[in-house]
């Protein structure tokens, strides 16, 4: 497992901001909250069958990350064969933060961007369980 | 089934892993909500395969734009591969190559350079989404 990370794979749906929220959280965590311990995978990729991005989430644990119950991500890594340790979906979260109302896909509101530093925390927590419980195997 | 008239969809990568993706997402949002509002839609990629029938007769009914990070070109594959073939592929990549002086490196926010080359993207769609257009009122 040493050299393994985690795979954070959003499923950056573009109809809506719970997407973007989604996606922005995985940047939070792969490049600035967990750095070293994760990395992500092109979703298209994955679901295109690509050789390189199907032994990604085969070797390595993977949490999937969707903005909507279609559960997109969750879906294409199961699909794959993939490692799915974790999956979190972001209308879950908002409704335990109802005072929160993201909008925009572009670019977040302040709401959103609120809403994806929540998710990303909560991801970062289980980036560091799903390699501690690893090590201990 | 019949080709709806006056939209083209738009499908992107939005590919994660790198900065050509946001590219992409970037740019077809600008179409979809400044530059040409009432002429297109959209679908997410992963939908395709997660999705149903609905989802996947979408470039049935609509003339398709595939709009895509690099190279692998997996929205005009997905989309080729599950619902029908894109009437244009837009390579982010070879848009590029006409604004070398626009350099690009982050995934989440966009600097103003990586929103220009975003925009440049954006107004070739509009520009292909037009003469798709332009075609199917001639027919």
């Amino acid at each position: 497992m040493e050299n393994r990370k985690v795979l954070v794979v959003p499923c950056s749906g573009i109809g809506k901001s719970l997407g973007t929220v989604g996606r922005v959280a995985t940047y939070k965590v792969i490049e600035q909250m967990r750095p070293e311990k994760t990395r992500t995978v092109c979703l298209a990729l994955l679901t295109m069958g690509d050789g390189d991005a199907l032994k990604l989430v085969r070797e390595n644990p993977c949490i999937a990350v969707d903005g909507c119950p279609s559960q997109c991500s969750k879906k294409n890594i199961e699909a794959s064969m993939g490692k799915l340790a974790h999956n979190i979906i972001v209308t879950d979260v908002l409704r335990r933060n109802r005072s929160l109302k993201p909008d925009g896909v572009i670019e977040l509101n302040e709401q959103g961007d609120k809403l994806a530093e929540i998710i990303a925390r909560a991801l970062s927590e289980k980036v560091d369980e799903i390699l501690r419980e690893a090590k201990c195997e | 089934m019949t080709l709806a008239t006056g939209k083209v969809g738009i499908i992107c990568c939005s590919g994660e892993d790198l900065p050509e993706g946001t590219i992409s997402r970037v740019a077809t949002r600008l179409v979809l909500e400044k530059l040409r509002p009432d002429q297109t839609v959209t679908l997410c990629l992963p939908l395709f395969l997660a999705g149903g029938e609905d989802e996947r007769a979408f470039a049935r009914v609509f003339p398709t734009i595939a709009i895509d990070g690099c190279s692998k070109k997996c929205a005009e594959a997905g989309t080729k591969k599950f619902s029908g073939k894109p009437v244009a592929t837009i390579l982010v990549s070879e848009v590029m190559k006409k604004y070398p002086h626009l350099k690009i490196k982050s995934r989440e926010k966009l600097e103003p350079q990586e929103m220009e080359l975003a925009t440049k993207v954006a107004e070739e769609i509009a520009k292909k989404v037009d003469e798709i257009l332009c075609k199917t009122t001639k027919k």
